[in-house]
């Protein structure tokens, strides 16, 4: 019988199959950070018990981590003891871990893939709902909560029932200004933030296939966003050069073997999926968000929807500070926020530094620049991204989640606006009544340049029109 | 974990869809290290207005009272912080109603003796209509037999089998796991790739 790729991995790391019950489901890969692994340690201690495969974990600090002034003892109490608490965690279970101010730390999302951990074919968990990101591998990547990350830290297995499977087939050329950030929050605006609840996406199409890995790694990062368990992209020539690149991925006759058995990694022919979605790349211009969750999306020329029925439209808008029928373009901003797990990579920071060369950034409009591990920060620094940032009135902070969630000292304040490169709009999540914009890096730091809501010159030509008609 | 079985209590009305666990439980209250104590800022920045107690939010509302939460569709999407399930909880619900749960939360929450009772649209505007009619409408639920009932409608939800059974034993998915140890060791020997 012909398989989807979600099918042939979910296969092979089947332990065992409970009677009408769920899988004893094997994990090859557990990421951990500071924020929601303790109480997991806390709950194996208390059981006397050990953790069960401590080689398959990688540890970084990164949700609650200043981006100022890393060499510095964490100044807040709390979030110190979360990274102590860490860092003796993983000492004393022997757990390879990346703490503030080593030469890998980062965004967990973005030190893995970026060291050669996630590798095709894999199962990788994490306490953190962009654990989708890594599917952009091949794999099967999902995030799980503190009671999950005990049970791998105890067994490397989860129990589960399979989700159902959905592929999103995306097709042809994107145009010019349009990022892979556009392209996912467009599929997400179609489906809706529920869209994909239950179900294991596998992406698929000419468009995808021409992204890089970071492009891919975007899009699978925003699975969540439409409820998906998780998100994948079969590996190819473009997976196998970004591994062999990378410091800790296989080598030599390794890395050969292993390229043998990736390239089996894909959907059959005729492979049945429950849900089938097909989407022309010709169709999808810059989009922005709205409202209050990732759903509430449009393109950066469309106008804020109007239904007077809609009460949950009504409670966003009026949260958002923003009315029926408003156009956003040419809309003031205060705050731009280019980072997090979705959008902080090397890609992510040239496509920003390219806009902003020569240019300044607007007076009023505050922008954060946080890359998403070190390993970046030094490929920005050894490229002169930094300096370039710097001319234009912006600095480079250090690597960490920062303003996505704000559990740092990274807030939006009440009421303002912000332009972010982050993968969540809801209410209060940039800081206590916050209001986010999300979008790519492209029209995030379009609008820092000129100070409101703005996106790629060739976008804005293409849509002459329409940007004539909302400014009318 | 405490055995569950059956739960009677009148409910509280919280109509709003895709309630995200940022609202649940904001992310500036995520520093702690153990799991208790998060009930305290449960659905924080709507229950109050920076310091200021909200008289509008329905958890404020002493009309409503009860251990199960009657929510909109959708519940629970976004962050996979099990620190919301752990607030719902400590604030003293046993059971969230609703016509959809997102799927990391309906997880953590059965791992915390939190029910997740899924039931149609139609039953869900039902029971949430009758509750706003009558805030001490009784509302009935039985894990075992999987039915949710009040003023006499009645709803068979759908749970997974085996989470079921778990629920009803006071057990968790953990203790089968930590005897599988050979099980698991036996694949690891035999994997081909």
């Amino acid at each position: 019988m012909s398989k989807t790729l979600f099918d042939k991995l979910w296969d092979s790391h089947v332990v065992k199959t409970f009677d009408n019950g769920p899988s004893v489901f094997y994990i090859d890969r557990h990421y951990i950070h500071e924020v929601t692994s303790p109480q997991a340690f806390q709950g194996l201690e208390e059981k006397g018990l050990k953790v069960f495969r401590p080689e398959q974990i990688i540890a970084t600090a990164d949700h609650n981590v200043p981006t100022l002034n890393q060499d510095q003892p964490i100044k807040d109490p709390l979030s110190a003891n979360q990274v102590s608490m860490l860092t003796e965690n993983c000492a004393k279970h022997g757990i390879k871990y990346y703490p503030l101010g080593s030469e890998y730390q980062g965004i967990v999302h973005v030190i893995g893939p970026e060291m050669g951990f996630t590798l095709p074919g894999m199962t990788i968990v994490c306490g953190d709902s962009h654990t989708s990101t890594h599917g952009a591998f091949g794999c099967i990547a999902f995030g799980i909560g503190t009671s999950q990350v005990e049970q791998v830290l105890a067994s490397q297995c989860l129990m589960l029932s399979k989700p159902k499977t959905m592929r999103i087939n995306v097709n042809g050329t994107l145009k010019a200004g349009v990022l892979s950030k556009d392209v996912i929050l467009h599929i997400i605006a179609k489906l809706g933030t529920g869209g994909a609840t239950g179900h294991f996406v596998e992406y698929a199409g000419s468009t995808f296939e021409a992204m890089s890995m970071e492009e891919r790694m975007t899009v699978c990062n925003m699975s969540i966003e439409m409820g998906a368990r998780g998100g994948l992209v079969a590996p190819d020539q473009t997976t196998f050069d970004y591994i062999a690149a990378t410091p800790y991925g296989p080598k030599g006759e390794d890395f050969d073997k292993s390229v043998e058995y990736w390239k089996t990694l894909k959907s059959d022919d005729n492979a049945p999926f429950d849900k089938e979605i097909h989407i022309d790349a010709s169709d999808i211009e810059p989009m922005i968000t709205y409202g209050t969750n990732p759903g509430m999306g449009i393109n950066i020329f469309q106008a804020v929807p109007t239904d007077e029925q809609d009460q949950e439209l009504k409670k966003s808008l009026n949260y958002m500070g923003l009315e029926p029928g408003e156009s956003l373009l040419g809309k003031q901003v205060d705050y731009v926020f280019i980072g997090s797990c979705t959008n902080s990579r090397i890609e992510d920071l040239r496509i920003a530094a390219e806009y902003v060369k020569g240019k300044q950034k607007a007076d009023h409009v505050t922008c954060w620049i946080v890359p998403g591990s070190k390993q970046v920060e030094k490929q920005a620094m050894e490229e002169g991204l930094d300096t370039i940032f710097q001319n234009a009135g912006i600095r480079m902070r250090q690597p960490g989640c920062s303003a996505c969630l704000a559990m740092n000292e990274d807030k939006i304040p009440e009421g303002k606006l912000c332009v972010s490169t982050s993968n969540r709009n809801f209410e209060g999540r940039q800081g206590q009544g916050a209001r986010t914009i999300l979008a790519s890096p492209l029209t995030a730091i379009a609008a820092a340049v000129h100070g409101k809501i703005w996106t790629a010159d060739e976008a804005i030509a293409r849509n002459q029109s329409s940007v004539e008609s909302l400014s009318s | 974990m405490e055995k569950i079985n059956q739960i009677k209590s009148s409910g509280i009305p919280l109509p709003i869809e895709h309630i995200d666990t940022d609202q649940i439980i904001p992310a500036r209250f995520l520093k702690s290290t153990s799991k208790e104590g998060f009930g305290e800022n449960l659905f924080r920045d709507w229950r109050y207005n920076n310091a200021e107690l909200n008289t509008d939010f329905v958890l404020n509302d002493p009309k409503f009272k009860g251990s199960i939460l009657v929510a909109g569709h959708n519940f629970g999407c976004g962050s996979s912080r099990e620190h919301a399930a752990w607030a719902i909880h400590d604030y003293g619900f046993r059971a969230v109603v609703s016509s959809e749960f997102a799927d990391i939360f309906k997880g953590n929450a059965m791992n915390n003796g939190l029910l997740p009772i899924e039931v149609s649209t139609d039953y869900l505007q039902a029971l949430t209509t009758a509750i706003y009619n009558n805030p001490e409408t009784q509302i009935e639920i039985d894990l075992q037999s999987q039915t949710i009932a009040f003023e006499g409608e009645v709803y068979n939800f759908e749970i997974d089998g085996f989470k079921k059974q778990c629920l009803l034993d006071g057990k968790v998915e953990f203790d089968y796991l930590v005897e599988m140890h050979d099980a698991i060791e036996a694949y690891e020997n035999n994997r081909s790739f």
